[in-house]
């Protein structure tokens, strides 16, 4: 099994999520997680696909992807050439005095203290985040929460040129007369 | 101030700008406000019986055509009854429109009377949807529908409206060009896949043009009967692509897969490069997938870039139309084989020892009983090459495709890849209504003619005069085929009693056709071109045939086509064959 992340550009329009979850499902690829939220443009979404994948080709399922009529463009994420990180939230019975040490080399903080519990909000790599999970254990994990991955690639290219350029920008033959509908 | 109308009246519009001339359909409490200005509309509505009957006329209309087929349900049950249409035409690739009504906006997700949501339960099965709410976005997304459905791999598209957008006021902006970021199909090929492509067609030596539905509905015949003759390998048709190359022409070996010819399965097996030109590796053509042409090299032109790949690794992959790409490889193939050129001559000689030794055969019943498979010929000897053939789903349509020989592309029509047992009736319906000059006969099943028989009701009453031929066998005849070869001829409720209950000529004439009855060899050829000689109402004929008949050759689900039977136990004798 091998862990793939996927950068998503969807028309932001009412059903997209069902379309490509439903299509998840039905092809039998299994999500690891999945972000959703507005980009710089507000006709626009960015999903970001964790996804593990078992005898199912990336090549594939990005085929698959970009079939959907209101998906814009899919682009594979790699560590080395994206910038990546996930929102944690967790709850733990101590102190802040007790807890902050544990949370040494991570970008953490206590956001919340009272009623003997405090809440920890952590914006890290998803490897970073279980080294801090795991070393919170000993506090007593009340409550835990994580987002899905989000990602930005480096440098000044755009996902949004980038898939403009890979799928081809509509050429005349492409976009029909309505006269041509029924041909 | 632009002009006023209702939304009902922007979506009738809506479909004659489209270009829609008929229209498929039923009417009902939520898509009631359309049907008033349905009603004085240039567009033919026919009323069919049954919302399935709808859909698969809209794909048998679009089949015969190349134009969008339409239909249009209410709301609830009226939609959930064009799922099974929706999802044919979905597997088959068939342009498609599908209109129908929704409750009212302001009563959606609230479980209302005749509600259902069937943009979500379309989603899998649909191309594209849409669910309208506001009646300002109803020419938008007809526009779009309309486009989606025929351009790039055609399919359905569903537009689901609320009754309160077809009932408010709204003004009519109809674009003539869809604009849509996420959709945009590639038409032209790369040059340098093209290229790559005649770069392995001059070095093969054993290469098989693997011809799928797409030929069909890339309007490509023309240009695949130029490459098969630049290249002169053989031609294999799957159940989708039966017209698309004709039977008669000396390079095609017939139908692959599973009820494929011993020639065709083994040519796709034995070769050293496929030449897949619109066709996507279905599990019916390929067999056990890891045993399928384990020698090959892949050519996968295709106008879906997912179906590179997807069930088999292509090594070189052409995107685009299929008539352009054809073009080009034909033009850049001629190129290559004027510097080197493979002889053939062992391939042909292989091939042309198979096709001889193992024809496409059956044989008569030893009771003296119809022989299915003589009927169906006979058909298709004395009607001809340009009439329209509609199949149902089992035996009968497996020999229809075996036995009617093809020579024109849209003759054909059948419920390929999701089966569908009731699709012969409304599609030849959906036919007719497309072609009204030729004649269409539906081939179909006792167990079919079941399902669906109710639209010859409304091809008696709106002078649709098909042909129905029910190759009545008084059983679920495919099952009881694989009962009879794997499950000890246990025949587990595949008897249908349909020689004794419903008496079919009855029941023909009831519903305003004529009802004829054949039972012996003898009168099949009268009764045939008595039922050619009708042509001002619907005709049934219930050809009453033997009820053990087979399927041959047959590759068993599952097993590799290395293991094709032209018989019960009986595989081709592979030790005579130089191969």
């Amino acid at each position: 099994m091998a862990q793939h992340t996927l950068s998503v550009l969807v028309e932001n329009s009412p059903g997209v999520l069902a379309r490509v979850s439903s299509l998840f499902s039905r092809r039998g690829y299994n999500i690891d997680s999945l972000a959703v939220g507005p980009t710089e443009d507000p006709q626009v979404s960015r999903m970001t696909i964790v996804l593990n994948l078992e005898g199912h080709a990336l090549d594939q399922v990005s085929a698959q992807l970009f079939k959907l009529v209101n998906v814009i463009g899919t682009q594979e994420i790699t560590e080395k050439s994206a910038h990546q990180r996930e929102l944690l939230l967790i709850k733990v019975a101590g102190t802040s005095a007790d807890i902050t040490p544990a949370l040494a080399g991570i970008t953490a903080e206590v956001v919340d203290e009272r009623e003997g519990v405090c809440i920890i909000q952590a914006v890290a790599s998803a490897r970073d985040l279980a080294e801090m999970v795991k070393r919170l254990g000993k506090f007593g994990i009340k409550e835990l929460v994580q987002s899905g991955s989000i990602a930005l690639e480096l440098g000044a290219k755009t996902l949004a040129e980038q898939t403009a350029i890979e799928t081809g920008l509509a050429t005349s033959e492409s976009h029909q007369q309505t006269q041509d509908y029924q041909n | 101030m632009s002009e006023q109308i209702t939304g009902a009246q922007s979506l009738v519009r809506s479909l004659e700008h489209a270009g829609v001339d008929v229209m498929f359909g039923i009417p009902g409490g939520a898509i009631l406000p359309a049907y008033d200005p349905i009603y004085d509309s240039k567009i033919r509505h026919i009323l069919v019986r049954h919302e399935q009957g709808a859909g698969h006329a809209a794909t048998g209309y679009a089949q015969v055509t190349g134009k969008v087929g339409v239909c249009i349900a209410t709301s609830g049950p009226g939609a959930t009854n064009l799922v099974t249409p929706l999802a044919d035409a979905h597997m088959d690739s068939v342009p498609m429109v599908a209109i129908t009504g929704q409750v009212p906006g302001p009563a959606i997700g609230t479980d209302a009377f005749q509600e259902a949501d069937i943009r979500g339960v379309t989603m899998p099965i649909t191309k594209h949807n849409y669910l309208i709410t506001d009646p300002l976005d109803i020419p938008k997304a007809i526009s779009e529908a309309f486009y989606i459905a025929g351009s790039g791999r055609p399919g359905p598209v569903l537009v689901d409206i609320s009754k309160d957008a077809l009932q408010k006021m709204t003004t009519f902006d109809f674009p003539m060009r869809a604009e849509l970021r996420g959709y945009r199909p590639q038409v032209e090929p790369d040059s340098k896949s093209i290229r790559d492509a005649a770069a392995l067609i001059a070095e093969s030596t054993k290469p098989v043009f693997y011809i799928g539905g797409g030929v069909i509905k890339a309007n490509a015949a023309k240009e695949l009967l130029k490459l098969a003759e630049v290249v002169g390998a053989p031609v294999v048709t799957t159940l989708m692509a039966r017209g698309a190359f004709p039977d008669s022409h000396p390079q095609h070996l017939g139908m692959p897969g599973m009820h494929g010819t011993v020639a065709a399965v083994t040519a796709l097996q034995k070769a050293d490069l496929l030449i897949t030109l619109g066709a996507r590796f279905d599990d019916r053509v390929t067999g056990k997938l890891s045993t399928f042409a384990v020698n090959a090299k892949i050519i996968h032109a295709d106008i879906d870039p997912a179906e590179i790949g997807k069930n088999r690794y292509a090594d070189v992959p052409i995107i685009g139309d299929l008539a352009p790409i054809m073009r080009a490889l034909a033009s850049a193939v001629e190129q290559e084989f004027k510097k080197r050129k493979p002889d053939l001559t062992t391939w042909w000689r292989q091939m042309n020892s198979l096709r001889s030794t193992y024809p496409l055969g059956y044989n008569e019943p030893s009771d003296g009983s119809l022989s299915p498979q003589y009927v169906i010929e006979r058909i298709g000897q004395i009607t001809g090459p340009d009439a329209i053939y509609v199949a149902g789903v089992g035996q009968h349509q497996m020999w229809a495709s075996q036995f009617i020989k093809y020579e024109k592309p849209r003759t054909w029509l059948n419920s390929g890849g999701l089966g569908t047992m009731g699709y012969a009736v409304p599609a030849a319906m959906g036919a007719k209504v497309g072609a009204p000059d030729t004649p269409v006969w539906a081939i179909d099943g006792d167990g079919c003619f079941q399902m669906t028989n109710q639209e010859l009701v409304t091809c008696a009453l709106n002078n649709i005069p098909v042909k129905v031929a029910i190759i009545n066998n008084e059983s679920l005849g495919m099952v009881r085929q694989w009962q009879t070869l794997f499950y000890k001829e246990r025949y587990s409720n595949t008897d249908l009693h349909s020689k004794r209950i419903p008496d079919f000529a009855k029941l023909a004439e009831a519903m305003g056709c004529v009802g004829l009855r054949c039972e012996s060899k003898g009168d099949v050829d009268r009764i045939i071109k008595e039922a050619n000689a009708i042509n001002d109402a619907p005709v049934v004929v219930d050809f009453s045939v033997h009820r053990d008949a087979m399927v041959w050759p047959m590759v068993a689900a599952g097993t590799s086509n290395d293991d094709i039977m032209i018989a019960k136990e009986m595989a081709p004798d592979w030790d005579s064959q130089e191969l």
